[in-house]
């Protein structure tokens, strides 16, 4: 029998009341029936990326994840990552670094670099390359690592100052 | 929740009911309606041009200002472009090119892919209005320019009549006409609602600026959707949404031309949770699922358990009949073991003969190997349907193509061309992807599916569905003949056994060699007296499509990769080679200069590097789209896996309108040329494709970039392509390396398949 659940999700900073069966992906109940198609659907198979969320500050893909398990806790998709510094300071500096081309990926992209630096302030290269794993088919790749670059070292100004 | 789109594309489908369109009133309730936000145009599509441009005579395409350009009070500029955005950065050279003339910062500029229709077929020569083939800035340039510059004459004739005062006493500056005499200015968007209003003036009547004095042509000038795109604000197709909208999914036939027999389980399908209704679509080989969530739809439509049909009959339109024993390998041994001559593609001299009277030690003779590979774009191909009560349909689809599209869509609905409408969002990826493939677009499905329940319908392949029928960048094999003579191929035959995608899509004419087939082959600078090129045409089983680069994607890599044979075999270094072979081709020598110096000096290797890795370097050109190539790329190899450490490429597109943006297709193309040779391979085994999503057909992670090294020459040849012709050089280089590094040619992609053991 399949479990049909009144669940209550938090999602950047509010509450939505979702009427869907617990195994739906978060990512569908993100997109579908709340309307926010900042998250992308890539593969279905976390493979990709695209659909890269924060549940309590870490990233998560979203397209495996199923929304029951996100009930209690904080999800934050790329529609309130201004809100947050660290994002805030990461689309900036893709801004900067103009990363993005297609621009379908750079959503999750954003999400991944921000766990990043919310857990690590100053990455080094190999826990960039560890961190990074999101895939982008138009090869901005090196693009996000100068952009991260930037961060990391800005981060270490302020951080010293 | 209501999401933005809906309710802009509410007050759209208000303002649509008005006809005539009082230009002014339109600005009014465009500024009104918040547009000022360049994230909720990019997605949403600005009307009534279409009815306004019906009201009109005739123009010549590109000409017609009032179709292109919007300017608000708030002095932002509206425009339709005729080449969609899919991350080669066209919106960005269109504000460029158009603002310049017309006198306006690129930043200022909201750009939308435009509307179908005449006033949009701006492109020189070629097929009018298409985003593919390196050509959209190349083949639109002047008139985009002529166009910008009307419209500063039409902001110039209606600031002289507001001040009454001769035209010829006016200037502008960014955004402003400037009456110097008075000190008097009006902003563009001030004087918008008159100038717009008045006629356009004739074409020959502006002149355009001198390149000299170019204030953002020729800039790395910021991308205006860098912003959008890296918050989730940018609209693709597939986020598109319409009141009282369903989802639906679909099941392909497993091979292409089966038919559904009976569904076996029907009504356990309908019971699932959420399920609107199942469909079977008797022309696509297709089961649909229509749900309220696309989720529910996708799993009924995984769920559904189809008595499959053989394929019957003959082929049909082109719709290939995928052979149950279909194996992708035994058909590229197939194509290696072919023997036929083919048909010519090229000939001077009389390569034949001295090839077939050279000595054995004159000779070198190989075969080559390309494979089947995926556009593997991330966005997963969907459309959105609607139809309204008056029988009129509506669709959001990617498309490189929209009249294209709409032609094809009026063919098989039978509708007229004016009670369909194409929308065109930006695309998450194309690559050659979105032109319009027989058998490889959802639109068909989705319109079946809107007018089998009478409600929009958005369908979304998913990407299992999308790897089953994505149409393939074709294999070939290629067998290569070149006599030396005095230390330098005096002969060479090339003949590809294949069949390129242009045949592949639209037919094979026997008459015709298939340029796309041959592209990269024949048409060498190289100065090699006699040369035979042909194609030995084989039908395929499978879809074939237009992939990055196309003919140049594969062939480069054969024939340079053989030409550094021939310098061994020769006792040539293959830089001096290359050299030697351009030595009257000042552009090239140049070009192969400058990627050398870039690199620091050219060093074969194999030579040990800092890290205490062993190391090579190739090096190889392209001549694609009318640009020239020339990469190097530094290679190791760890644990039997080629890792890519550097590409140096140089590229002379003749003359250049971003020289950021070049940069960034560059490292692009790289990318997509990477993924090619490393990993990338279609396989087909029993009818069927192995791989349906990324686990199985891999596509270059971050960790497999190379740092990527550009150098732009802008010779002032003829403007070339950029988005496409970084790519086909770089799949030689690396291969290059990895043979010089093992000490053995490797002559097939992906090196993947490879026991690379040094």
């Amino acid at each position: 029998m399949e479990l049909w659940n009144d669940m209550k999700l938090q999602i950047n900073q509010q509450t939505y009341d979702v009427d869907v069966a617990e195994d739906t992906p978060l990512l569908w109940v993100i997109r579908d029936n709340l309307g926010m198609t900042g998250t992308k659907y890539g593969c279905g198979l976390a493979q990709c990326g695209a659909c890269s969320v924060l549940i309590d500050g870490e990233v998560v893909r979203s397209c495996v994840m199923p929304a029951s398990y996100a009930e209690g806790k904080q999800i934050i998709t790329i529609e309130a990552i201004e809100q947050d510094d660290v994002g805030k300071r990461v689309v900036n500096a893709w801004v900067n670094h103009q990363v993005p081309q297609c621009g379908y990926c750079q959503s999750g992209q954003v999400m991944a670099a921000t766990a990043l630096l919310k857990a690590t302030p100053y990455p080094t290269h190999e826990e960039i390359s560890a961190a990074m794993g999101n895939l982008c088919r138009c090869g901005t790749y090196n693009a996000i690592e100068a952009a991260i670059d930037e961060l990391a070292k800005e981060a270490k100004v302020e951080g010293t100052a | 929740m209501k999401p933005l789109t809906q309710s802009v594309d509410g007050q759209f489908a208000e303002l649509t009911q008005e006809v005539p369109v009082n230009v002014s009133r339109r600005r009014f309730l465009l500024s009104s309606a918040g547009l000022a936000a360049g994230a909720l145009v990019l997605g949403v599509g600005i009307p009534l041009r279409q009815a306004r441009a019906a009201e009109q005579q005739q123009l010549p395409a590109g000409t017609r200002v009032p179709a292109f350009l919007q300017i608000t009070p708030d002095n932002q500029i509206y425009f339709q472009s005729p080449f969609v955005e899919g991350g080669q950065g066209i919106f960005t050279a269109m504000a460029q090119i158009v603002g310049e003339e017309l006198d306006a910062d690129p930043a200022s500029f909201i750009v939308e892919n435009a509307p179908t229709g005449a006033d949009f077929q701006v492109m020189i020569a070629g097929p009018g209005r298409i985003t593919g083939g390196s050509m959209s800035v190349r083949f639109s340039y002047p008139v985009m320019r002529r166009l910008g510059a009307l419209a500063r004459q039409m902001l110039l004739q209606a600031a002289a009549t507001e001040w009454k005062v001769a035209i010829t006493e006016l200037t502008t500056e960014p955004g402003k006409v400037l009456h110097g005499a008075s000190n008097r200015s009006l902003t563009y968007g001030e004087l918008a609602s008159k100038a717009l209003d008045l006629p356009v003036p004739d074409p020959d009547s502006v002149s355009l600026k001198d390149p000299k004095d170019f204030r953002w042509i020729g800039k790395s000038v910021e991308r205006i959707d860098v912003y959008e795109k890296s918050t989730g604000k940018a609209q693709y197709s597939i986020d598109m949404k319409v009141d009282g909208m369903l989802h639906a999914a679909v099941q392909h036939a497993p091979r292409l031309g089966m038919t559904v027999g009976d569904i076996l389980n029907l009504a356990q399908v309908k019971a699932m949770r959420g399920v609107h209704s199942v469909h079977i679509l008797e022309g696509a080989g297709a089961v649909a699922v229509v749900a309220p969530h696309w989720w529910d739809a996708k799993r009924a439509a995984e769920a559904v358990q189809v008595d499959w049909q053989a394929a019957k009959g003959e082929e049909q339109n082109n719709v290939r009949h995928m052979p149950a024993d279909f194996s992708s390998e035994a058909f590229s041994e197939l194509l290696a073991k072919r023997t036929d001559k083919g048909q010519d593609a090229e000939a001077k001299g009389d390569a034949v003969k001295l090839l077939d009277a050279a000595a054995p030690e004159a000779l070198v003779s190989a075969t080559y190997r390309t494979q089947y590979v995926h556009h593997a774009q991330l966005e997963p191909p969907s459309a959105l349907a609607r139809f309204d009560d008056n029988g009129a349909l509506e669709l959001w689809l990617p498309n490189q193509a929209p009249d294209m599209f709409l032609a094809d869509v009026a063919k098989r609905t039978g509708l007229p061309a004016n009670k369909i409408t194409i929308n065109s969002p930006i695309l998450g990826g194309f690559f050659g992807r979105h032109f319009l493939y027989n058998t490889a677009n959802p639109y068909p499905q989705a319109i079946e599916l809107a007018r089998k329940i009478g409600k929009p319908v958005k369908l979304i392949w998913s990407r299992e569905e999308e790897f089953l029928r994505d149409p393939l960048r074709p294999m070939a094999a290629v067998r290569l003949r070149a006599a030396l003579q005095d230390k330098a191929p005096v002969a060479l035959e090339v003949i590809s056994s294949c069949e390129g995608p242009t045949e592949g899509i639209y037919g094979h004419n026997p008459q015709k060699v298939d340029e796309t087939a041959v592209e990269g082959l024949a048409g060498k600078s190289y100065e090699i007296p006699n040369v035979r090129i042909a194609q030995d045409y084989v039908k395929n089983p499978t879809m074939l499509a237009y992939w990055r680069s196309v003919g140049n994607s594969m062939n480069d890599f054969v024939y340079e990769c053989f030409l550094d044979e021939v310098a061994d075999k020769a006792g040539v270094d293959p830089y001096e080679m290359r050299k030697q072979l351009l030595k009257d081709n000042p552009r090239l020598s140049h070009l192969l200069d400058v990627v050398v110096q870039s690199a620091g000096g050219w060093k074969r290797g194999p030579f040990t590097a800092e890290d205490g890795s062993k190391r090579a370097r190739g090096i190889a050109m392209a001549s694609p789209f009318g640009t020239e190539a020339a990469s190097i790329a530094e290679v190791s190899i760890e644990n039997g896996t080629v890792r890519v450490h550097h590409v140096w490429e140089a590229i002379d597109p003749g003359s250049i309108v971003n020289p950021a943006i070049i940069e960034a297709q560059v490292n692009s193309a790289v990318a997509l040329g990477l993924s090619q040779v490393l990993m990338e391979e279609v396989v087909y085994k029993n009818g069927k494709p192995l791989a349906r999503n990324y686990d199985m057909y891999p596509i270059l992670r971050p960790y497999e970039m190379a740092k990527v090294h550009v150098s732009i020459v802008e010779s002032g040849a003829k403007m070339g392509g950029i988005g496409e012709p970084g790519l086909p050089s770089v799949p030689p280089a690396v291969v290059n390396a990895v043979s010089q590094l093992l000490g053995r040619r490797i002559r097939s992609m992906p090196l993947s398949r490879e026991s690379l053991q040094g």
